[in-house]
C-alpha cells in the first residue's frame, strides 16, 4: 500500500521539490500552504507521516505540533520539522512538544529522502 | 601599590634619558635631593605643582607624568597580560615595564583597547543578527530561497528520467529563486550599508535618539540655560533623528531632562558632587528630589566639568514596566546589548520587582577582563494613582566605574554580562538563551549550526 505525506509548507517551489522527490520515492504526498484547517483534517485522517515547516501564515509549525500530540489519532504521528530557524532554543522547544525529526535548511533531497523513510519505518 | 607609584617611576626613567642626576633634577624643581629619592622611589605621593615643575624640567608634558595616563596605560598593560593568560607574562613586573618602557606600554595598551573594540562590534553585530527582526525576515527569506534552488537544483542533476514538463517547471522555479535570492541579498547589503553610513534610515528611533546624544557627548548646555529652551528647536534638523518617532522620542526625554536640570540646578549639583561625591541618596536628600531623578543628572552632566572633579565614568539605563530597555547611556566596560532584554541578574530587573526600593549593588563584569561598578538602581513610578490602570513604572540604574582598589565593597560583587547572547558564564541559572561565546568556544563542534543563520 502506497504511503502517504503531507507536507505543510508555505514556499511554494520548496514544496514542489518535496513532492517530486518523494513521489519519485513511491510516496504519496498531499501539500497544504497554510496550517489553516490543517490540524482537523490530520486528525480525521492521519497519514503515514508529516513535514512540517515551521514558520507559517496564520498559525505557527509549533502550535500545529501541540495541537497534534494532545490528540490521541495523531499522538504518534512521525512529524519532521523543517525550518530556517535553526536556532538551539526552537530545537529545543519543538523537542519539547514532542517533533520526531528537527532540520534547518537548506538540506540536502538526500537528507529528506532518509528521514522520512526512517521515520516512516520505510527502511 | 599606589596609583601614583608609576609616576615616581616614570619621572626616574625620564630623569635618566635625559642624563640628569636625581641631584640636578631636585635642585631645578626645589626639592631636596632625599625628597626626589623617595618619590622617585614610589614612596611620596607628588603635588600637583611639583608635577608642573617636573614636567618643565624633563621637558615632557604633564600628561606625560600624570597619575591618570599611568593608570590608563597600566589597565591596558593588565589587561593585555590578562588576556594572553597571566601565568605567561610578568606580572609582578608590569609598572616597572610600563615606566621605563612608556611607549611600547602605549602600543600593547592600544592594541588591547582596539581588540576589544573589534570583539564588542562582533557582539552588536551577532546581537542584531539574534534580534533584528528586518533582519530576521530577510535572511529567512535568503535561506528560504537558497533551500528552494539547492533542491530544485539537484533534482535535475541527479534524475536521468526527469520529463520535459518538469524540468521546464523547475526552470523556471529556479529562475523564480534566484531572482528572489539576488533581490533579498540586494536589500541585505543596502540595509547593512545604511546602518554602517550613517545609522540612520532603518535604525530604530531609539537607535536614532543614542546617535544624537553620542554626538552631543550625552550633555545638552541649552537644558541649563536660565531662559527657557526650546526642545523643539533642539531637535529639527538633526542628522540623526531622521524619522518622526525618533524626533517625538527625543522630545520625551527632553522635557525629562530639562525638569531634572530645573530641579538639579547645575552650578549646586555640581558643588553637591564634589563635597559629598557621587552618593545618590545625599545629593537626593540634600536636594529633596527623587533618587531617579538624581541618577538621571549624574549621567548627563558635562563630561569635562566631572573630570575636573575627579568624578568616575557613569552610564545609564532605564527600563519600562515589561523589562523593555527604552534609554541607555554606554559607560566603557559595561557591555550593553544593542536588541532585546538586559542580562536578567542586573540590579535594573530586581528594582523593577520592588518599586520604591532603592538598591546599591556592586558588580562585575563577566569575562576575564572584568570591570568593576557600583551599581544604584530604584524603580519609580511615572503615572498619577488610577483605581481603573496599574501603574506606569519606571526603573533606572545607574552604573559607577570603580578601580579594584575598592576593597572589601567588591568581595562579594554580583557578576553580570550584558545579554545572555554575549556572555560566556555557561553554568549562570538565569541564562534565558545560548551565548554566541560558548558556541565559538565549541566551534570544533560539526553537529552546531552556524551562529550567524540563526535568523
Amino acid at each position: 500500500m502506497v504511503k502517504r505525506v503531507v507536507v505543510i509548507e508555505d514556499e511554494p517551489n520548496i514544496s514542489e521539490a518535496i513532492r517530486y522527490i518523494l513521489t519519485r520515492n513511491g510516496w504519496h504526498v498531499d501539500v497544504s500552504p497554510d496550517g489553516v484547517g490543517a490540524v482537523q483534517s490530520l486528525c480525521d485522517d492521519p497519514p503515514d507521516l508529516l513535514i512540517l515547516d515551521l514558520m507559517l501564515p496564520n498559525i505557527s509549525g509549533f502550535e500545529i505540533l501541540k495541537q497534534l500530540r494532545q490528540d490521541a489519532r495523531t499522538q504518534a504521528l512521525p512529524v519532521l520539522m523543517l525550518t530556517a530557524k535553526g536556532q538551539g532554543a526552537d530545537r529545543i522547544q519543538a523537542e519539547q512538544l514532542g517533533v520526531s525529526r528537527f532540520m534547518t535548511k537548506p538540506f540536502a533531497n538526500s537528507e529528506v529522502i532518509a528521514a522520512v523513510d526512517e521515520l516512516a519505518g520505510v527502511k | 601599590m599606589s596609583k601614583s607609584a608609576l609616576t615616581g617611576t616614570r619621572i626616574r626613567a625620564r630623569r635618566n634619558l635625559r642624563g640628569l642626576r636625581q641631584l640636578d633634577l631636585a635642585r631645578m624643581v626645589g626639592v631636596s635631593p632625599s625628597y626626589m629619592n623617595l618619590i622617585e622611589h614610589n614612596r611620596r605621593k607628588v603635588s600637583p605643582e611639583l608635577l608642573v615643575a617636573l614636567a618643565k624640567a624633563l621637558g615632557v608634558s604633564e600628561d606625560a607624568l600624570a597619575e591618570d595616563t599611568d593608570s590608563r596605560l597600566l589597565e591596558g598593560v593588565r589587561a593585555a597580560a590578562m588576556r594572553a593568560g597571566a601565568e605567561m607574562a610578568e606580572l609582578a613586573r608590569i609598572e616597572e615595564f610600563t615606566g621605563r618602557f612608556p611607549g611600547w606600554a602605549n602600543v600593547l595598551a592600544e592594541t588591547q583597547a582596539r581588540v576589544e573594540r573589534l570583539e564588542r562590534v562582533v557582539e552588536q553585530l551577532s546581537d542584531r543578527m539574534s534580534h533584528d527582526p528586518y533582519l530576521g525576515e530577510a535572511l529567512h527569506e535568503i535561506i528560504s530561497a537558497v533551500t528552494s534552488v539547492q533542491s530544485t537544483a539537484a533534482i535535475l542533476n541527479d534524475a536521468d528520467d526527469i520529463s520535459p514538463d518538469w524540468q521546464a517547471r523547475f526552470h523556471h522555479n529556479i529562475l523564480q529563486d534566484s531572482s528572489r535570492l539576488a533581490e533579498g541579498a540586494v536589500a541585505l547589503v543596502n540595509y547593512i550599508d545604511a546602518a554602517n553610513d550613517t545609522e540612520t534610515g532603518l535604525a530604530s528611533p531609539l537607535e536614532e535618539v543614542e546617535a544624537w546624544l553620542t554626538r552631543r557627548g550625552y550633555y545638552l548646555p541649552e537644558l541649563d540655560a536660565p531662559e527657557n529652551v526650546d526642545l523643539q528647536g533642539l531637535v529639527t534638523g538633526q542628522a540623526e533623528l531622521s524619522s518622526s518617532a525618533s524626533r517625538s522620542l527625543a522630545l520625551q526625554w527632553l522635557g525629562r531632562l530639562r525638569d531634572d536640570a530645573r530641579a538639579l540646578p547645575l552650578a549646586s549639583f555640581l558643588a553637591a558632587v564634589k563635597e559629598t561625591g557621587c552618593a545618590p541618596d545625599q545629593l537626593a536628600a540634600q536636594f529633596d528630589a527623587p533618587i531617579d531623578r538624581v541618577l538621571r543628572r549624574l549621567a548627563m552632566l558635562p563630561q569635562a566639568k566631572m573630570h575636573d572633579l575627579g568624578a568616575p565614568r557613569m552610564g545609564l539605563v532605564i527600563c519600562d514596566g515589561s523589562g523593555t530597555l527604552i534609554f541607555r547611556r554606554p559607560v566603557d566596560g559595561f557591555p550593553l546589548p544593542r536588541f532585546g532584554g538586559g542580562c536578567p541578574l542586573w540590579p535594573l530587573y530586581h528594582a523593577l520587582r520592588m518599586p520604591g526600593q532603592a538598591l546599591r549593588v556592586p558588580l562585575v563584569t563577566d569575562g576575564r577582563l572584568g570591570q568593576h561598578f557600583l551599581s544604584y538602581a530604584v524603580c519609580q513610578p511615572v503615572s498619577a494613582p488610577d483605581f481603573n490602570a496599574p501603574p506606569v513604572l519606571l526603573a533606572t540604574m545607574l552604573l559607577v566605574a570603580t578601580g579594584r582598589d575598592d576593597g572589601s565593597l567588591f568581595d562579594t560583587a554580583r557578576r553580570v554580562g550584558g545579554s545572555c547572547r554575549t556572555c560566556a558564564q555557561i553554568d549562570c541559572t538565569s541564562r534565558r538563551e545560548p551565548s554566541i561565546l560558548i558556541m565559538s568556544a565549541e566551534a570544533g563542534d560539526a553537529s552546531r549550526e552556524p551562529a550567524v543563520l540563526q535568523g
